[in-house]
């Protein structure tokens, strides 16, 4: 049996917490919303292209769905490390 | 065998499928009618809540309308998976530690107050009764083509099997068979793809073709979307990589569909059915990624069929047309006007005429003259069946065909065997059921949970309120049926498209403030709700209904995307209005303070199911 996590763990959870989830969502930010529209024509023109297609487009299309799966699999791991870290996880 | 008779083997087995399980997992108590139990494996609600998620519409129309607007449509392909990444981070694993049913028991508890929660349900009841008419209207017109019966009947068939399994089976029943309709859908979405693939590019997995070469013409072989961007061209389309919506307006479109997404009642519910927070997570994650095979594909149908159907039919002349043309011609899917009188379908755009306009007739869609009109009437000079519509002189364009035809003519046009036609077919149904049957559910929990128990008649017993819910389902679903077969015309089919826009403006600022400030009081939630939703829908129905002009637009925002507005001003306001008015009692803040941490380590089974109080 793990002990009762403390008043000082709980606090450093959560903003360890609030910490991933802004990186992630500074991720989720620049692949969709940034590389897919904001950004679009300039990765468009100066950057490599993904196959045929321009960066932009592919982006907005497919890239940014690719992205997304992966940062949910990053926040499910980091999330169920921290966790554990924490003491919020019964050693059995 | 002709193609009635494997459609009817492939729809008839799916059901027998669903039944049966649907019979062996029925629910026993409320916990099982809401919430299965609350011990759904994370890889199973992960199928489950992508079959919930893929809608109709979005099964048989998102590729099509890929095919017409290129860059634009990426707007959906973004918004409907993006907005999972926020649901995922920023909501359902607070709220299923929370540990109540539904959405408005949150916001009640959280906010203190009966108007919150009643506000709430309200919100609940209208995006989900809006949704689930398109639902049952698209049930209704795939089986009236199926059996040849009339969409009256159709929608009174699907009504029927959905309410014997949801409306009986609850959560739990819903749950296992949205896991079998998930593999049906799947299936009939990616098969034809490859198909297709392999016919236009020489490659097998379809997302290496679109950004690879075609190689289906005689002549050297080009990029694919090269070709697809120069046949735009020629036509007087626009490129199919570049886009006709500015910026800003896109970016606030697929902005208010991410936040929509995630303030999405019926997505929610689905992860209170797993085992505890853990569980949340890795549901999480299953759920994007098996949406995600089909967000992936869409777009390579869509460019796909596009190129495909343009060789097929463009400068060919009517008697030369393959013979699935005339199939969809007979079903209203797509017409031929011959403006030129060559005898040849012409495709154009918009580019290819002074007035900027491309329909081959006057009004949205083909009308056709009645059955027992004079022959000369109904068939023209080629064999062509003739419309009552009055041809659009205004441009050359021949060709009409609506959004769905990208997907169910995809294996027709592909030249695949009749059992894979068969297959589309049953995962049409499969997309429909299993949305219809999750947002029944939905409606049905608010009204007897959140309605009857917690608002009007608070003794309620468990038992009375599972059938309280069975009534209220049977109800909801006979409303859902009326609209479905007199679908009220302009209003609905509009505010549907906005849904996502209300719901960016109302829930999902009222979760994400209740969950990550413990400053915000009920005065700051009910206010900033309602200035978020009148605010969009003032907005909605000015440009929609009231006469507003494009040019008086603010900030060149199109309605599509004033949710995003319509969420900035409901933080703003709920900021505003908490911080002249008295704090919350101390008892939610302990309750936001529980909610942010992770599951009890000593307790054995993690968080306790959702209990219902």
């Amino acid at each position: 049996m793990s002990e009762q996590p403390s008043k000082l763990h709980c606090r450093r959870y959560w903003q360890k917490n609030i910490t991933l989830v802004m990186i992630l969502l500074c991720c989720w930010f620049v692949v969709s919303l940034g590389a897919g529209i904001l950004f679009r024509d300039w990765l468009d023109a100066n950057l490599p292209k993904v196959g045929n297609a321009p960066l932009g487009f592919w982006m907005a299309q497919q890239g940014s769905i690719i992205c997304f799966v992966i940062i949910l699999y990053v926040y499910k791991h980091m999330m169920d490390k921290l966790e554990g870290e924490e003491g919020f996880t019964s050693k059995k | 065998m002709s193609q009635d008779y494997w459609n009817y083997i492939f729809i008839g087995l799916s059901f027998i499928l669903y039944i049966s399980i649907a019979v062996r997992s029925r629910a026993g108590s409320t916990k099982e009618y809401y919430t299965a139990g609350g011990g759904v494996s994370p890889l199973a609600n992960g199928m489950a809540t992508a079959a919930d998620w893929m809608s109709a519409a979005t099964f048989i129309s998102m590729a099509g309308a890929i095919a017409i607007s290129g860059y634009d449509a990426s707007r959906f392909l973004m918004g409907w998976t993006g907005g999972f990444v926020l649901l995922t981070v920023l909501m359902v694993p607070f709220l299923r530690k929370f540990g109540k049913a539904t959405v408005p028991d949150f916001i009640g508890d959280r906010y203190y107050s009966k108007l919150a929660r009643a506000v709430a349900v309200l919100c609940a009841i209208f995006i989900c009764m809006t949704y689930i008419m398109g639902q049952m209207r698209g049930v209704g017109v795939v089986f009236s083509q199926l059996f040849g019966i009339g969409i009256p009947a159709g929608v009174a068939t699907g009504a029927g099997i959905v309410f014997v399994y949801a409306g009986l089976g609850g959560m739990k029943g819903i749950t296992y068979t949205q896991v079998a309709q998930y593999c049906v859908m799947a299936f009939a979405y990616t098969i034809p793809a490859i198909f297709i693939a392999i016919a236009m590019t020489n490659n097998f997995i379809p997302q290496l073709g679109l950004i690879g070469d075609y190689t289906a013409g005689t002549a050297d072989s080009i990029p694919f979307l090269t070709k697809i961007n120069n046949i735009n061209s020629e036509l007087g389309f626009r490129e199919y990589t570049s886009g006709n919506i500015t910026t800003m307006n896109m970016f606030c479109i697929t902005m208010a569909l991410m936040c929509g997404t995630a303030g999405l009642p019926h997505v929610i519910v689905r992860f209170f059915t797993v085992k505890n927070v853990r569980a949340v997570r890795t549901s999480a994650c299953w759920t994007l990624l098996f949406i995600a095979v089909i967000y992936l594909t869409a777009p390579t149908i869509g460019a796909f069929s596009r190129v495909n159907l343009i060789e097929k039919l463009n400068n060919i002349s009517y008697a030369e047309t393959p013979g699935w043309f005339k199939d969809f011609e007979e079903t209203g899917q797509m017409a031929w006007v011959d403006k030129n009188n060559d005898g040849k379908i012409q495709y154009y755009g918009p580019g290819k005429s002074e007035s900027g306009t491309s329909s081959p007739f006057i009004g949205s869609k083909p009308t056709y003259p009645a059955y027992d009109a004079p022959k000369v009437q109904r068939i023209g000079i080629n064999g062509e069946r003739l419309l009552a519509s009055k041809a659009d002189m205004t441009n050359p364009n021949e060709l009409w065909f609506g959004n769905d035809i990208m997907v169910m003519a995809n294996p027709h046009m592909a030249g695949l065997p009749k059992w894979v036609i068969a297959l589309l077919m049953a995962g049409c149904i499969a997309a429909a059921l299993s949305t219809a049957a999750g947002l029944l559910l939905v409606l049905s929990t608010s009204i007897s949970h959140d309605l009857m128990k917690k608002i009007i008649k608070p003794d309620l017993s468990d038992k009375e309120e599972v059938n309280y819910a069975r009534i209220a389902s049977f109800v909801a679903l006979g409303v859902a049926a009326y609209f479905g077969i007199n679908p009220p015309s302009a209003f609905i089919a509009k505010t549907v498209a906005f849904a996502f826009g209300l719901a960016a403006s109302s829930f999902f600022p009222t979760l994400l403030m209740g969950i990550f400030s413990k400053k915000i009081n009920k005065e700051g939630a009910i206010a900033g709700m309602l200035a978020g939703i009148s605010f969009t829908l003032g907005y909605i129905v000015f440009f929609q209904f009231l006469g507003g002009k494009p040019e008086q637009w603010l900030l060149g925002i199109s309605p599509e995307g004033i949710g995003c507005v319509g969420m900035l001003l409901n933080f703003a306001i709920a900021f505003l209005v908490s911080a002249f008015t008295p704090s919350p009692p101390q008892e939610v803040v302990d309750m936001v303070e529980s909610i942010r941490l992770p599951d009890d380590p000593n307790a054995e089974e993690g968080s306790p199911p959702p209990a219902i109080h």
